[in-house]
Protein backbone atom coordinates (compact mmCIF):
# COMPACT_ATOMS: atom_id res chain seq x y z
CA UNK A 1 0.00 0.00 0.00
CA UNK A 2 1.40 3.51 -0.72
CA UNK A 3 0.52 7.14 -0.18
CA UNK A 4 -1.54 6.48 -4.09
CA UNK A 5 -3.66 3.79 -2.84
CA UNK A 6 -4.48 3.52 0.68
CA UNK A 7 -7.50 5.91 -0.09
CA UNK A 8 -8.67 2.55 -1.95
CA UNK A 9 -8.05 0.02 0.56
CA UNK A 10 -8.77 2.10 4.18
CA UNK A 11 -11.91 4.02 3.03
CA UNK A 12 -14.11 1.12 4.14
CA UNK A 13 -13.03 1.87 7.89
CA UNK A 14 -15.84 4.69 7.62
CA UNK A 15 -17.98 2.03 5.64
CA UNK A 16 -16.97 4.09 2.21
CA UNK A 17 -15.36 3.41 -0.97
CA UNK A 18 -12.93 6.12 -2.28
CA UNK A 19 -11.44 6.88 -6.06
CA UNK A 20 -9.31 9.15 -7.46
CA UNK A 21 -11.19 11.89 -9.08
CA UNK A 22 -9.98 14.61 -11.35
CA UNK A 23 -10.86 18.65 -9.36
CA UNK A 24 -10.64 20.00 -13.00
CA UNK A 25 -12.80 17.98 -15.33
CA UNK A 26 -14.11 15.69 -12.41
CA UNK A 27 -13.23 12.91 -14.67
CA UNK A 28 -13.17 9.27 -11.99
CA UNK A 29 -9.61 7.64 -12.51
CA UNK A 30 -9.40 3.94 -11.45
CA UNK A 31 -6.48 2.42 -10.89
CA UNK A 32 -4.91 5.63 -8.87
CA UNK A 33 -2.81 7.53 -11.53
CA UNK A 34 -1.20 10.99 -10.60
CA UNK A 35 -2.86 12.75 -13.28
CA UNK A 36 -5.85 13.09 -15.42
CA UNK A 37 -6.30 10.87 -18.78
CA UNK A 38 -8.95 13.17 -19.98
CA UNK A 39 -7.76 16.79 -19.19
CA UNK A 40 -4.16 16.28 -17.93
CA UNK A 41 -4.74 17.92 -14.76
CA UNK A 42 -2.48 17.00 -12.09
CA UNK A 43 -4.79 18.16 -9.10
CA UNK A 44 -6.45 14.61 -8.19
CA UNK A 45 -7.80 13.85 -5.04
CA UNK A 46 -9.85 10.70 -3.40
CA UNK A 47 -13.86 11.12 -3.56
CA UNK A 48 -16.56 8.94 -1.91
CA UNK A 49 -18.86 6.73 -4.88
CA UNK A 50 -22.03 5.95 -4.14
CA UNK A 51 -21.18 2.16 -3.78
CA UNK A 52 -23.68 1.44 -6.01
CA UNK A 53 -22.75 -0.73 -9.40
CA UNK A 54 -24.13 -3.20 -11.89
CA UNK A 55 -22.25 -6.96 -12.97
CA UNK A 56 -20.38 -5.93 -16.35
CA UNK A 57 -19.60 -9.63 -16.20
CA UNK A 58 -19.15 -12.64 -13.54
CA UNK A 59 -16.96 -16.52 -13.23
CA UNK A 60 -18.05 -19.13 -10.69
CA UNK A 61 -14.20 -19.48 -9.32
CA UNK A 62 -14.16 -23.52 -8.60
CA UNK A 63 -10.31 -24.11 -8.50
CA UNK A 64 -7.66 -23.13 -5.32
CA UNK A 65 -5.82 -20.71 -5.88
CA UNK A 66 -4.62 -19.10 -3.19
CA UNK A 67 -4.87 -20.37 1.03
CA UNK A 68 -8.40 -18.98 2.47
CA UNK A 69 -9.85 -18.70 -0.48
CA UNK A 70 -11.96 -21.57 -0.40
CA UNK A 71 -14.22 -22.29 -3.63
CA UNK A 72 -16.34 -21.78 -5.24
CA UNK A 73 -16.98 -17.94 -5.20
CA UNK A 74 -17.95 -15.54 -7.35
CA UNK A 75 -15.31 -13.45 -9.01
CA UNK A 76 -16.89 -10.17 -10.93
CA UNK A 77 -16.38 -7.24 -12.67
CA UNK A 78 -18.49 -4.08 -11.58
CA UNK A 79 -19.01 -0.58 -13.31
CA UNK A 80 -19.70 1.92 -10.81
CA UNK A 81 -22.60 3.76 -11.21
CA UNK A 82 -21.32 7.60 -11.51
CA UNK A 83 -19.22 7.17 -15.01
CA UNK A 84 -19.05 4.38 -17.90
CA UNK A 85 -16.41 2.43 -17.76
CA UNK A 86 -15.62 2.63 -14.48
CA UNK A 87 -14.71 -0.76 -13.37
CA UNK A 88 -13.30 -2.92 -10.39
CA UNK A 89 -12.80 -6.56 -9.90
CA UNK A 90 -14.47 -7.91 -6.84
CA UNK A 91 -15.91 -10.40 -5.14
CA UNK A 92 -19.95 -10.64 -5.34
CA UNK A 93 -21.13 -11.97 -1.58
CA UNK A 94 -24.53 -12.10 0.14
CA UNK A 95 -25.03 -13.85 -3.68
CA UNK A 96 -25.95 -17.90 -4.34
CA UNK A 97 -23.83 -18.66 -6.81
CA UNK A 98 -26.56 -19.22 -9.25
CA UNK A 99 -27.63 -16.13 -8.54
CA UNK A 100 -25.57 -13.74 -9.87
CA UNK A 101 -26.81 -11.95 -13.67
CA UNK A 102 -24.79 -9.65 -15.69
CA UNK A 103 -26.70 -6.13 -15.03
CA UNK A 104 -27.65 -6.99 -11.76
CA UNK A 105 -27.54 -4.19 -9.91
CA UNK A 106 -25.11 -4.27 -6.58
CA UNK A 107 -23.80 -2.44 -3.90
CA UNK A 108 -20.23 -1.98 -2.10
CA UNK A 109 -19.67 -3.86 1.47
CA UNK A 110 -16.34 -4.12 3.07
CA UNK A 111 -14.28 -6.88 4.56
CA UNK A 112 -11.71 -6.01 7.13
CA UNK A 113 -8.84 -7.90 7.03
CA UNK A 114 -5.58 -7.48 9.01
CA UNK A 115 -4.91 -3.55 7.94
CA UNK A 116 -6.95 -3.13 4.99
CA UNK A 117 -10.92 -3.37 4.09
CA UNK A 118 -11.73 -4.93 0.97
CA UNK A 119 -14.36 -3.60 -0.80
CA UNK A 120 -17.02 -6.50 -1.87
CA UNK A 121 -20.32 -6.00 -3.73
CA UNK A 122 -23.61 -7.44 -2.76
CA UNK A 123 -26.97 -7.73 -5.08
CA UNK A 124 -28.89 -4.47 -4.10
CA UNK A 125 -32.01 -5.71 -2.39
CA UNK A 126 -35.07 -3.64 -1.24
CA UNK A 127 -36.45 -3.49 2.56
CA UNK A 128 -38.49 -6.17 1.94
CA UNK A 129 -35.49 -8.37 1.26
CA UNK A 130 -36.42 -8.10 -2.50
CA UNK A 131 -33.80 -7.45 -5.41
CA UNK A 132 -33.57 -4.12 -5.60
CA UNK A 133 -35.44 -1.47 -8.44
CA UNK A 134 -33.21 -1.29 -12.09
CA UNK A 135 -30.09 0.70 -11.89
CA UNK A 136 -31.82 2.44 -15.20
CA UNK A 137 -33.67 4.35 -12.64
CA UNK A 138 -30.55 5.28 -10.67
CA UNK A 139 -28.83 8.69 -11.42
CA UNK A 140 -25.76 8.24 -12.86
CA UNK A 141 -23.78 11.67 -11.13
CA UNK A 142 -24.87 10.68 -7.84
CA UNK A 143 -22.00 12.13 -5.88
CA UNK A 144 -23.19 9.36 -2.79
CA UNK A 145 -23.05 9.42 0.98
CA UNK B 1 0.28 -1.06 -50.45
CA UNK B 2 3.63 1.40 -49.40
CA UNK B 3 6.49 -0.30 -48.25
CA UNK B 4 6.35 -1.67 -44.39
CA UNK B 5 9.32 -2.89 -42.72
CA UNK B 6 8.33 -6.28 -42.03
CA UNK B 7 8.90 -7.26 -46.12
CA UNK B 8 12.54 -7.02 -44.94
CA UNK B 9 12.79 -10.19 -43.02
CA UNK B 10 11.67 -14.00 -42.98
CA UNK B 11 11.73 -16.88 -41.04
CA UNK B 12 14.81 -18.67 -42.08
CA UNK B 13 15.00 -21.67 -39.64
CA UNK B 14 13.13 -23.17 -36.74
CA UNK B 15 13.80 -25.74 -33.84
CA UNK B 16 12.14 -27.14 -30.62
CA UNK B 17 13.53 -28.41 -27.97
CA UNK B 18 11.84 -31.69 -26.30
CA UNK B 19 8.31 -31.25 -25.03
CA UNK B 20 6.76 -32.80 -22.16
CA UNK B 21 5.63 -32.66 -18.52
CA UNK B 22 8.04 -32.85 -15.65
CA UNK B 23 10.82 -33.37 -18.13
CA UNK B 24 13.28 -31.92 -14.75
CA UNK B 25 15.37 -31.22 -17.70
CA UNK B 26 17.72 -27.98 -17.14
CA UNK B 27 15.71 -24.69 -18.73
CA UNK B 28 19.39 -23.87 -20.53
CA UNK B 29 19.66 -27.22 -21.67
CA UNK B 30 16.15 -27.01 -23.33
CA UNK B 31 17.04 -23.62 -24.76
CA UNK B 32 19.93 -24.57 -26.64
CA UNK B 33 18.32 -27.64 -28.32
CA UNK B 34 16.09 -25.35 -29.57
CA UNK B 35 18.07 -22.89 -30.54
CA UNK B 36 21.25 -25.05 -31.80
CA UNK B 37 18.11 -26.92 -33.78
CA UNK B 38 16.61 -23.40 -35.51
CA UNK B 39 20.27 -22.15 -36.64
CA UNK B 40 21.19 -25.57 -37.84
CA UNK B 41 17.45 -25.64 -39.82
CA UNK B 42 18.41 -22.52 -41.14
CA UNK B 43 21.45 -23.44 -42.85
CA UNK B 44 23.45 -21.31 -40.71
CA UNK B 45 26.25 -21.22 -38.02
CA UNK B 46 26.64 -20.03 -34.61
CA UNK B 47 28.36 -17.41 -36.03
CA UNK B 48 25.90 -15.97 -38.50
CA UNK B 49 24.05 -14.94 -35.56
CA UNK B 50 24.70 -10.97 -34.57
CA UNK B 51 20.97 -10.98 -33.35
CA UNK B 52 18.96 -12.48 -30.39
CA UNK B 53 15.57 -11.40 -28.84
CA UNK B 54 13.08 -13.41 -26.45
CA UNK B 55 10.14 -12.90 -23.98
CA UNK B 56 10.00 -12.31 -21.25
CA UNK B 57 13.65 -12.68 -20.62
CA UNK B 58 16.02 -14.37 -17.73
CA UNK B 59 13.81 -15.72 -14.79
CA UNK B 60 11.24 -13.54 -15.07
CA UNK B 61 7.93 -14.23 -13.63
CA UNK B 62 7.03 -17.40 -11.25
CA UNK B 63 9.13 -20.47 -11.20
CA UNK B 64 8.67 -22.08 -14.53
CA UNK B 65 7.79 -19.36 -16.39
CA UNK B 66 10.99 -18.20 -18.23
CA UNK B 67 13.95 -19.81 -18.69
CA UNK B 68 17.53 -18.55 -19.11
CA UNK B 69 17.84 -14.76 -20.26
CA UNK B 70 19.76 -13.43 -23.61
CA UNK B 71 23.35 -13.27 -21.38
CA UNK B 72 23.52 -17.21 -20.35
CA UNK B 73 22.40 -17.86 -24.02
CA UNK B 74 25.11 -15.20 -25.48
CA UNK B 75 27.44 -16.94 -23.03
CA UNK B 76 26.70 -20.14 -24.01
CA UNK B 77 27.19 -19.89 -27.90
CA UNK B 78 29.49 -17.07 -27.44
CA UNK B 79 27.64 -15.40 -30.02
CA UNK B 80 29.08 -12.29 -30.99
CA UNK B 81 25.90 -9.74 -31.33
CA UNK B 82 25.23 -6.15 -33.10
CA UNK B 83 21.92 -5.97 -31.46
CA UNK B 84 19.44 -7.86 -28.93
CA UNK B 85 16.41 -7.36 -26.80
CA UNK B 86 14.35 -9.03 -24.09
CA UNK B 87 11.47 -8.70 -21.92
CA UNK B 88 7.91 -8.88 -21.16
CA UNK B 89 6.95 -5.61 -21.69
CA UNK B 90 6.17 -6.65 -25.31
CA UNK B 91 3.35 -7.01 -27.41
CA UNK B 92 2.83 -9.84 -26.19
CA UNK B 93 5.24 -13.33 -26.31
CA UNK B 94 5.45 -12.78 -30.11
CA UNK B 95 6.60 -9.57 -29.44
CA UNK B 96 9.97 -10.41 -29.54
CA UNK B 97 9.59 -11.88 -32.73
CA UNK B 98 8.27 -8.62 -33.83
CA UNK B 99 11.13 -6.58 -32.19
CA UNK B 100 13.69 -9.16 -34.11
CA UNK B 101 11.78 -8.35 -37.59
CA UNK B 102 12.31 -4.90 -36.75
CA UNK B 103 15.75 -5.32 -36.11
CA UNK B 104 17.09 -6.75 -39.54
CA UNK B 105 14.50 -4.60 -41.40
CA UNK B 106 16.88 -1.79 -40.19
CA UNK B 107 19.80 -3.38 -41.08
CA UNK B 108 20.94 -3.75 -37.04
CA UNK B 109 21.60 -7.38 -37.51
CA UNK B 110 21.49 -10.14 -40.16
CA UNK B 111 20.31 -13.42 -38.76
CA UNK B 112 18.44 -12.97 -35.16
CA UNK B 113 17.92 -15.98 -32.77
CA UNK B 114 14.24 -15.70 -31.17
CA UNK B 115 13.53 -18.03 -27.91
CA UNK B 116 10.64 -18.92 -25.28
CA UNK B 117 11.33 -21.21 -22.48
CA UNK B 118 9.02 -22.64 -20.00
CA UNK B 119 9.86 -24.88 -17.49
CA UNK B 120 6.14 -25.14 -15.72
CA UNK B 121 5.53 -28.25 -15.30
CA UNK B 122 8.68 -29.24 -13.62
CA UNK B 123 8.52 -26.37 -11.47
CA UNK B 124 5.11 -26.87 -10.61
CA UNK B 125 5.49 -30.43 -9.61
CA UNK B 126 4.41 -31.11 -5.70
CA UNK B 127 3.68 -27.13 -5.47
CA UNK B 128 0.55 -27.23 -7.60
CA UNK B 129 0.20 -24.59 -10.36
CA UNK B 130 1.07 -20.92 -9.24
CA UNK B 131 -0.95 -17.91 -10.27
CA UNK B 132 0.07 -15.69 -12.73
CA UNK B 133 2.41 -13.59 -10.50
CA UNK B 134 1.64 -15.12 -7.31
CA UNK B 135 4.96 -14.71 -5.55
CA UNK B 136 5.47 -18.33 -3.64
CA UNK B 137 1.95 -19.32 -3.58
CA UNK B 138 0.77 -15.88 -2.96
CA UNK B 139 -1.83 -15.30 0.82
CA UNK B 140 -2.93 -12.13 1.47
CA UNK B 141 -2.18 -11.69 5.04
CA UNK B 142 0.15 -9.22 6.29
CA UNK B 143 3.65 -9.14 5.20
CA UNK B 144 2.36 -9.94 1.19
CA UNK B 145 1.65 -7.06 -0.94
CA UNK B 146 0.53 -7.21 -4.61
CA UNK B 147 1.62 -5.25 -7.12
CA UNK B 148 0.54 -4.31 -10.64
CA UNK B 149 -2.24 -6.24 -11.59
CA UNK B 150 -2.77 -8.42 -8.98
CA UNK B 151 -3.01 -5.29 -6.30
CA UNK B 152 -6.54 -5.02 -7.66
CA UNK B 153 -7.40 -8.65 -8.29
CA UNK B 154 -5.78 -10.97 -5.78
CA UNK B 155 -7.46 -10.04 -2.76
CA UNK B 156 -10.50 -10.92 -4.72
CA UNK B 157 -9.04 -14.67 -5.14
CA UNK B 158 -8.71 -13.99 -9.09
CA UNK B 159 -5.23 -14.93 -8.86
CA UNK B 160 -5.06 -16.63 -12.50
CA UNK B 161 -5.56 -15.69 -15.94
CA UNK B 162 -8.09 -18.25 -15.58
CA UNK B 163 -10.75 -16.05 -14.20
CA UNK B 164 -9.39 -13.06 -15.99
CA UNK B 165 -10.33 -14.59 -19.55
CA UNK B 166 -13.86 -16.44 -17.63
CA UNK B 167 -14.95 -13.09 -17.14
CA UNK B 168 -14.47 -12.05 -20.65
CA UNK B 169 -16.04 -15.64 -22.26
CA UNK B 170 -18.90 -14.68 -19.72
CA UNK B 171 -19.99 -11.43 -21.44
CA UNK B 172 -19.26 -12.99 -24.56
CA UNK B 173 -22.03 -15.36 -23.77
CA UNK B 174 -23.83 -12.78 -22.63
CA UNK B 175 -23.73 -10.55 -25.71
CA UNK B 176 -23.83 -12.63 -28.05
CA UNK B 177 -25.19 -16.18 -27.28
CA UNK B 178 -22.19 -17.79 -27.43
CA UNK B 179 -22.34 -21.00 -25.81
CA UNK B 180 -19.96 -24.05 -23.86
CA UNK B 181 -20.65 -26.19 -26.93
CA UNK B 182 -18.69 -23.49 -29.05
CA UNK B 183 -16.28 -22.90 -26.76
CA UNK B 184 -15.63 -26.63 -26.89
CA UNK B 185 -15.19 -27.03 -30.54
CA UNK B 186 -11.40 -25.23 -29.96
CA UNK B 187 -10.70 -28.07 -27.74
CA UNK B 188 -11.82 -30.60 -29.48
CA UNK B 189 -10.49 -29.49 -32.33
CA UNK B 190 -7.30 -29.02 -31.03
CA UNK B 191 -7.32 -32.43 -29.61
CA UNK B 192 -8.30 -34.25 -33.18
CA UNK B 193 -5.14 -32.33 -34.79
CA UNK B 194 -3.24 -33.47 -31.17
CA UNK B 195 -3.95 -36.92 -32.32
CA UNK B 196 -1.69 -36.76 -35.62
CA UNK B 197 1.19 -34.89 -33.66
CA UNK B 198 4.25 -37.35 -32.17
CA UNK B 199 4.93 -34.56 -29.81
CA UNK B 200 1.91 -33.43 -28.78
CA UNK B 201 0.62 -33.95 -24.68
CA UNK B 202 -2.83 -35.20 -24.68
CA UNK B 203 -3.08 -37.01 -27.61
CA UNK B 204 -5.78 -39.48 -26.80
CA UNK B 205 -9.37 -38.69 -28.29
CA UNK B 206 -11.93 -36.17 -26.63
CA UNK B 207 -15.37 -36.20 -26.83
CA UNK B 208 -18.20 -33.68 -26.43
CA UNK B 209 -19.20 -35.80 -23.33
CA UNK B 210 -15.78 -35.55 -21.72
CA UNK B 211 -15.96 -32.28 -22.04
CA UNK B 212 -18.88 -32.05 -20.39
CA UNK B 213 -18.03 -34.37 -17.87
CA UNK B 214 -14.78 -32.40 -16.99
CA UNK B 215 -14.58 -30.41 -13.84
CA UNK B 216 -15.00 -26.46 -14.20
CA UNK B 217 -12.62 -24.44 -13.23
CA UNK B 218 -13.56 -20.91 -13.53
CA UNK B 219 -17.57 -20.68 -15.24
CA UNK B 220 -17.59 -20.75 -18.00
CA UNK B 221 -14.49 -22.70 -18.84
CA UNK B 222 -13.65 -26.60 -17.34
CA UNK B 223 -10.53 -28.25 -17.31
CA UNK B 224 -10.33 -28.39 -21.00
CA UNK B 225 -10.55 -25.06 -21.80
CA UNK B 226 -7.35 -24.36 -20.22
CA UNK B 227 -3.81 -25.23 -21.46
CA UNK B 228 -1.26 -27.54 -20.07
CA UNK B 229 1.93 -26.93 -18.71
CA UNK B 230 4.49 -27.92 -19.92
CA UNK B 231 8.61 -28.01 -20.34
CA UNK B 232 9.60 -26.90 -23.35
CA UNK B 233 12.01 -24.41 -25.61
CA UNK B 234 11.13 -22.94 -29.18
CA UNK B 235 13.43 -21.14 -31.17
CA UNK B 236 13.20 -19.64 -34.70
CA UNK B 237 15.77 -17.59 -36.88
CA UNK B 238 14.67 -13.86 -37.58
CA UNK B 239 16.93 -13.30 -41.37
CA UNK B 240 17.32 -10.06 -43.82
CA UNK B 241 14.74 -11.49 -46.71
CA UNK B 242 18.28 -10.69 -48.82
CA UNK B 243 19.92 -12.95 -46.55
CA UNK B 244 17.69 -15.60 -46.42
CA UNK B 245 17.48 -16.32 -50.15
CA UNK B 246 20.34 -19.08 -50.54
CA UNK B 247 19.94 -20.63 -47.26
CA UNK B 248 18.77 -24.32 -46.44
CA UNK B 249 15.00 -23.22 -46.67
CA UNK B 250 12.92 -21.19 -48.63
CA UNK B 251 11.94 -17.89 -46.34
CA UNK B 252 8.96 -17.74 -44.97
CA UNK B 253 8.66 -13.36 -45.66
CA UNK B 254 7.38 -11.88 -42.88
CA UNK B 255 4.12 -10.11 -44.90
CA UNK B 256 2.61 -8.02 -42.14
CA UNK B 257 2.70 -7.57 -38.25
CA UNK B 258 -0.06 -5.92 -35.59
CA UNK B 259 1.30 -5.02 -32.36
CA UNK B 260 -1.15 -2.40 -31.81
CA UNK B 261 -2.50 -1.14 -28.21
CA UNK B 262 -4.79 1.27 -28.29
CA UNK B 263 -7.25 0.31 -25.47
CA UNK B 264 -6.35 0.34 -21.56
CA UNK B 265 -3.44 -2.64 -20.93
CA UNK B 266 -5.37 -4.14 -18.26
CA UNK B 267 -7.02 -7.11 -17.61
CA UNK B 268 -10.25 -5.31 -16.37
CA UNK B 269 -10.30 -2.29 -17.69
CA UNK B 270 -10.11 -2.33 -21.70
CA UNK B 271 -13.39 -0.83 -23.14
CA UNK B 272 -14.66 -3.49 -24.19
CA UNK B 273 -15.16 -6.64 -22.62
CA UNK B 274 -15.82 -9.33 -25.20
CA UNK B 275 -12.40 -8.49 -26.81
CA UNK B 276 -9.39 -7.68 -25.97
CA UNK B 277 -5.50 -6.04 -27.29
CA UNK B 278 -6.01 -8.56 -30.20
CA UNK B 279 -8.67 -6.68 -31.25
CA UNK B 280 -5.98 -3.92 -32.12
CA UNK B 281 -3.29 -5.96 -33.07
CA UNK B 282 -5.06 -7.67 -35.77
CA UNK B 283 -7.14 -4.66 -37.21
CA UNK B 284 -3.44 -3.41 -37.35
CA UNK B 285 -2.07 -6.89 -39.35
CA UNK B 286 -4.97 -6.11 -42.20
CA UNK B 287 -3.75 -2.14 -42.63
CA UNK B 288 -0.23 -3.15 -43.46
CA UNK B 289 -1.10 -5.70 -46.61
CA UNK B 290 -3.59 -5.70 -49.51
CA UNK B 291 -4.30 -10.09 -48.57
CA UNK B 292 -7.51 -10.02 -46.80
CA UNK B 293 -8.66 -13.02 -44.28
CA UNK B 294 -9.88 -15.04 -46.92
CA UNK B 295 -6.28 -15.19 -48.01
CA UNK B 296 -5.02 -17.28 -44.89
CA UNK B 297 -4.67 -21.04 -45.76
CA UNK B 298 -3.90 -21.48 -41.81
CA UNK B 299 -4.76 -19.96 -38.92
CA UNK B 300 -2.60 -20.92 -35.57
CA UNK B 301 -4.21 -18.76 -32.85
CA UNK B 302 -3.12 -18.54 -29.48
CA UNK B 303 -5.00 -20.80 -26.73
CA UNK B 304 -3.76 -20.64 -23.31
CA UNK B 305 -8.19 -20.62 -22.86
CA UNK B 306 -10.15 -21.86 -25.81
CA UNK B 307 -11.86 -18.46 -25.52
CA UNK B 308 -8.84 -16.93 -26.67
CA UNK B 309 -8.48 -18.49 -29.94
CA UNK B 310 -12.30 -17.30 -30.34
CA UNK B 311 -11.47 -13.67 -29.51
CA UNK B 312 -8.39 -14.20 -31.85
CA UNK B 313 -10.58 -15.85 -34.80
CA UNK B 314 -13.20 -12.10 -34.29
CA UNK B 315 -9.83 -10.06 -33.69
CA UNK B 316 -8.48 -11.41 -37.52
CA UNK B 317 -11.51 -10.68 -38.88
CA UNK B 318 -11.83 -14.51 -39.96
CA UNK B 319 -15.83 -13.94 -38.87
CA UNK B 320 -17.80 -11.25 -37.85
CA UNK B 321 -17.53 -9.50 -34.11
CA UNK B 322 -19.37 -11.45 -32.16
CA UNK B 323 -19.64 -14.35 -34.46
CA UNK B 324 -16.95 -16.72 -33.35
CA UNK B 325 -19.31 -19.16 -31.56
CA UNK B 326 -20.82 -19.94 -34.94
CA UNK B 327 -17.94 -19.83 -36.90
CA UNK B 328 -16.39 -22.51 -35.13
CA UNK B 329 -19.69 -24.64 -34.25
CA UNK B 330 -19.68 -28.44 -35.72
CA UNK B 331 -15.60 -27.98 -35.70
CA UNK B 332 -15.86 -28.93 -39.32
CA UNK B 333 -14.32 -25.04 -40.47
CA UNK B 334 -11.78 -25.26 -38.35
CA UNK B 335 -10.46 -29.00 -38.90
CA UNK B 336 -8.08 -30.22 -40.78
CA UNK B 337 -9.75 -30.14 -43.63
CA UNK B 338 -11.94 -27.26 -43.29
CA UNK B 339 -11.78 -23.97 -44.78
CA UNK B 340 -9.23 -22.10 -42.14
CA UNK B 341 -7.38 -25.63 -40.09
CA UNK B 342 -7.06 -23.80 -36.90
CA UNK B 343 -4.46 -24.75 -34.25
CA UNK B 344 -3.33 -27.66 -36.84
CA UNK B 345 -0.49 -28.93 -33.49
CA UNK B 346 -3.33 -29.46 -31.10
CA UNK B 347 -2.67 -25.56 -29.69
CA UNK B 348 -1.67 -24.95 -26.15
CA UNK B 349 -4.80 -26.95 -25.15
CA UNK B 350 -3.63 -30.20 -26.43
CA UNK B 351 0.41 -29.89 -27.56
CA UNK B 352 1.30 -27.82 -24.59
CA UNK B 353 1.78 -24.34 -23.11
CA UNK B 354 4.52 -23.01 -25.25
CA UNK B 355 3.50 -19.70 -24.32
CA UNK B 356 3.05 -18.16 -28.42
CA UNK B 357 5.87 -19.30 -30.00
CA UNK B 358 4.54 -22.66 -30.54
CA UNK B 359 1.99 -21.27 -33.03
CA UNK B 360 4.58 -19.55 -34.65
CA UNK B 361 6.43 -23.23 -35.14
CA UNK B 362 3.67 -24.81 -36.31
CA UNK B 363 2.54 -22.02 -38.64
CA UNK B 364 6.30 -22.51 -40.29
CA UNK B 365 6.07 -26.19 -40.37
CA UNK B 366 3.03 -26.26 -42.41
CA UNK B 367 4.45 -23.75 -44.90
CA UNK B 368 7.27 -25.63 -45.56
CA UNK B 369 4.60 -28.79 -45.46
CA UNK B 370 6.66 -30.92 -42.67
CA UNK B 371 3.19 -31.39 -41.11
CA UNK B 372 3.16 -35.17 -41.80
CA UNK B 373 0.04 -36.59 -40.75
CA UNK B 374 -1.39 -33.47 -39.82
CA UNK B 375 -0.11 -31.46 -42.52
CA UNK B 376 -2.41 -28.96 -44.43
CA UNK B 377 -3.37 -30.35 -48.11
CA UNK B 378 -3.22 -28.06 -50.57
CA UNK B 379 -0.12 -26.51 -50.60
CA UNK B 380 -0.60 -23.65 -47.68
CA UNK B 381 1.39 -20.58 -48.57
CA UNK B 382 -0.33 -17.93 -46.22
CA UNK B 383 -0.06 -18.93 -42.61
CA UNK B 384 -1.11 -16.49 -39.41
CA UNK B 385 0.20 -16.77 -36.17
CA UNK B 386 -1.00 -14.98 -33.39
CA UNK B 387 -0.19 -14.71 -29.27
CA UNK B 388 -1.31 -13.38 -26.12
CA UNK B 389 -4.83 -12.67 -24.28
CA UNK B 390 -5.43 -9.53 -22.22
CA UNK B 391 -3.71 -6.73 -22.43
CA UNK B 392 -1.17 -8.82 -24.49
CA UNK B 393 -1.14 -9.29 -28.12
CA UNK B 394 0.98 -9.86 -31.14
CA UNK B 395 0.50 -11.36 -34.87
CA UNK B 396 2.44 -12.04 -37.97
CA UNK B 397 1.46 -12.82 -41.37
CA UNK B 398 4.15 -15.34 -43.30
CA UNK B 399 3.79 -16.13 -46.94
CA UNK B 400 5.75 -19.06 -48.79
CA UNK B 401 6.37 -17.12 -52.40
Amino acid sequence: MTERNAHFWKGGEQGELRLLRCKACRHWIHPPAPICPECLARDVAPETVSGRARVATFTVNHQPWIPGFDPPYLVAIVELVEQPGLRLTTNLVNCALDEARIDMPVRVTFEERDDVWIPLFEPERSEGGKRARGLDEVEPDSEGA
Amino acid sequence: MTDVFERRAAISGIGQSRVGRRLGRDAMDLTLDACLEAIADAGLDRRDIDGVATYPGGWFGPRGFSGPGIPELQDALRLKLSWYAGGPEQPGQLGSVIEAIAAVACGLANHVLCFRTVWESTAQCGGGRAGMGTPGGGGGGKGFRASGIMEWTLPYGAASAAVWVALFAQRHMHEYGTTREQLAQVALNARRNAGLNPKAIYREPLTLDDYFAARMISTPFCLYDCDVPVDGSTAVVVSRTDRARDLRRPPLRVEAVGSALRGRPSWDQFDDLTTMAMRDAGAMLWQRTDLRPADVDVAELYDGFSFLAMAWLEALGFCGKGESGPFVAGGTRIALAGELPLNTHGGQLSAGRLHGYGFLHEACVQLWGDGGERQVRGDPRVAVAAAGGGPLGGCLLLVRD
